[in-house]
């Protein structure tokens, strides 16, 4: 589902964010993506989800080539890219539910059958009774399942998550992993950055770790 | 289906926005609506007095105006020999009596005509010429005016000759008019666009980033333009109606002294129409222009 090949990512100015890294996830896995703040966990997202390009190297999403992805293409690759941020991305302007409407919106949903979906994410994160509230209104824990919800109710083949426990304490965190563990069961390939090496001794899985742009053979949990 | 679904939730959406922010809305709408009234009342002005002077003067005439005196036999002669004339098609006699009774009858000379001793008209030949382009015209008038039998010869298409050229001047004026002011509501729609990109910046890039395409975030901000433009032309056409309302009252009252039916007619169906076409499309295109300059600046990091 995943595949890097030989991926170097260098930013202009010369920072040698990714190196030689490649590895491979298969349809249906969960996997961590480790190491400190600055290691190259964002960039590394980033490319899957072409907000990047590599420098060099192969980027494979679900057979799409990151490296000679078409502008016009990127869309309909993101529309099946669930992304979750740290620092969420909410919009303040709508409530609650409108925020996890949109993705619907954008590929065009029948109004009826996108609401039907909007509660089920909702319901899913456990926020169905806040549909109404604007997301600013939310607890942090609130604003980052708000987030999940919005990033999976186009029902995504793919999760990628940007330190969705960054700030959260850890019963917050359970929480999140506990629906990330849900989708993991439903067959959705879930790679998720951290930082926080509790989570990854709760909820063991593969891991991917970097360091200074270099992915660390052999890490897994 | 789905396309038209979309498209109405982006127009929904639109005016919700448009509704949010009424001062801002209205403001613009009243600046485009004044800056598109001005051709437009212009146009309306123009038409009226292209049609007051297309229904005075059907056909070009020449009036020839005989010395006092000539009897009866000799008129008819002059005549024939005008009706053999190839160029003439017809030819129209007024007497001297009947032109003084057909000015008695026109409003405000009548006193002054009553208390003349004589009749001062001449008897008068009417030409309506088979040819009416302006060269054959002045030929006939050249060869009219060396008859030694007519006292002056009048080229009646002369006073329609100026006002054509007025009203070339007036549609040219017209034209600059719609020209620089359809570049101020593209300007000014270029403009608010700008503004809404800027301060809706975070969702034109969260909705990049969970897949919209780049149709998908132009599309409400062309709606905005195009209702923005509509709406201004609709605020231009109550202003126009207004004032032609307004300017008839008060110009019947002087046309009536001059014993004319002169008003400035209404925008017609297919005007407004027209009208509201024209500033919806500018404002869709000033909207499209700021798009296109201004979004692609806008990517997700």
């Amino acid at each position: 589902m995943i595949r890097f090949g030989q991926v170097y990512k260098r930013y202009p100015g010369g920072h040698e964010a990714l190196q030689d890294v490649s590895f491979d996830i298969a349809k249906g896995e969960m996997v961590y993506l480790t190491g400190h703040s600055g290691a190259g966990k964002s960039t590394l997202l980033k490319l899957v989800a072409a907000i990047e390009r590599p420098t060099s190297g192969s980027v494979l999403i679900n057979g799409h080539n990151i490296r000679a992805i078409k502008r016009e293409a990127i869309p309909a690759l993101r529309r099946n890219i669930g992304l979750i941020f740290q620092d969420h991305k909410l919009l303040f302007d709508r409530s609650a539910f409108d925020n996890v409407l949109l993705p619907l919106q954008i590929s065009g949903f029948d109004h009826r059958e996108a609401a039907k979906r909007v509660r089920a994410a909702l319901d899913k994160v456990g926020l169905l009774t806040r549909e109404k509230a604007n997301p600013i209104a939310l607890s942090g824990g609130e604003q980052q399942r708000l987030c999940i919800a919005r990033a999976i109710v186009s029902r995504p083949d793919i999760l990628l998550a940007d330190e969705p426990t960054g700030n959260l304490d850890a019963d917050y965190s359970s929480e999140i992993l506990n629906i990330f563990k849900s989708f993991h069961q439903v067959g959705v390939t879930l790679l998720i950055s951290t930082h926080d090496q509790t989570v990854l001794q709760r909820f063991p899985a593969r891991a991917l770790h970097l360091d200074h742009g270099v992915l660390q053979q052999g890490a897994s949990a | 289906m789905k396309l038209l679904r979309e498209h109405l939730q982006v127009l929904q959406a639109t005016l919700r926005r448009l509704w949010l922010t009424p001062g801002a809305s209205l403001l613009n709408m009243t600046i485009i609506g004044i800056a598109l009234s001005l051709p437009v009342g212009a146009y309306v002005l123009l038409k009226s007095v292209q049609q007051l002077a297309s229904s005075v003067a059907e056909t070009p005439q020449i009036s020839v105006f005989l010395d006092a005196g000539k009897r009866d036999p000799e008129l008819r002669a002059l005549k024939d020999r005008l009706e053999g004339n190839e160029r003439i098609a017809r030819v129209e006699f007024v007497s001297r009596d009947a032109a003084l009774q057909q000015l008695q009858q026109s409003t405000g000379v009548s006193d002054m005509i009553g208390d003349l001793p004589h009749n001062p008209l001449p008897d008068t030949f009417i030409i309506y010429p088979k040819v009416t382009d302006t060269k054959a015209m002045e030929a006939l008038y050249q060869e009219l005016q060396s008859w030694k039998q007519f006292d002056h010869v009048q080229l009646d298409s002369a006073w329609i000759k100026k006002l054509d050229a007025l009203l070339d001047l007036g549609r040219l004026t017209t034209a600059i008019l719609a020209t620089t002011l359809s570049l101020a509501l593209i300007a000014i729609t270029f403009n608010t666009i700008r503004l809404q990109i800027l301060t809706r910046r975070d969702e034109i890039e969260v909705t990049k980033l969970i897949g919209a395409s780049d149709s998908f975030i132009r599309r409400p901000f062309l709606y905005f333009g195009l209702l923005q433009g509509l709406t201004g032309g609709v605020v231009a056409w109550l202003l126009v109606s207004a004032s032609l309302w307004l300017l008839n009252g008060s110009l019947a009252n002087l046309t009536q002294l001059y014993a004319s039916d002169f008003q400035l007619h209404p925008l017609t169906l297919p005007d407004s129409l027209a009208l509201f076409a024209f500033s919806g499309y500018l404002g869709w295109l000033g909207a499209w222009f700021s798009v296109s300059q201004h979004l692609w600046q806008i990517e997700p990091r």
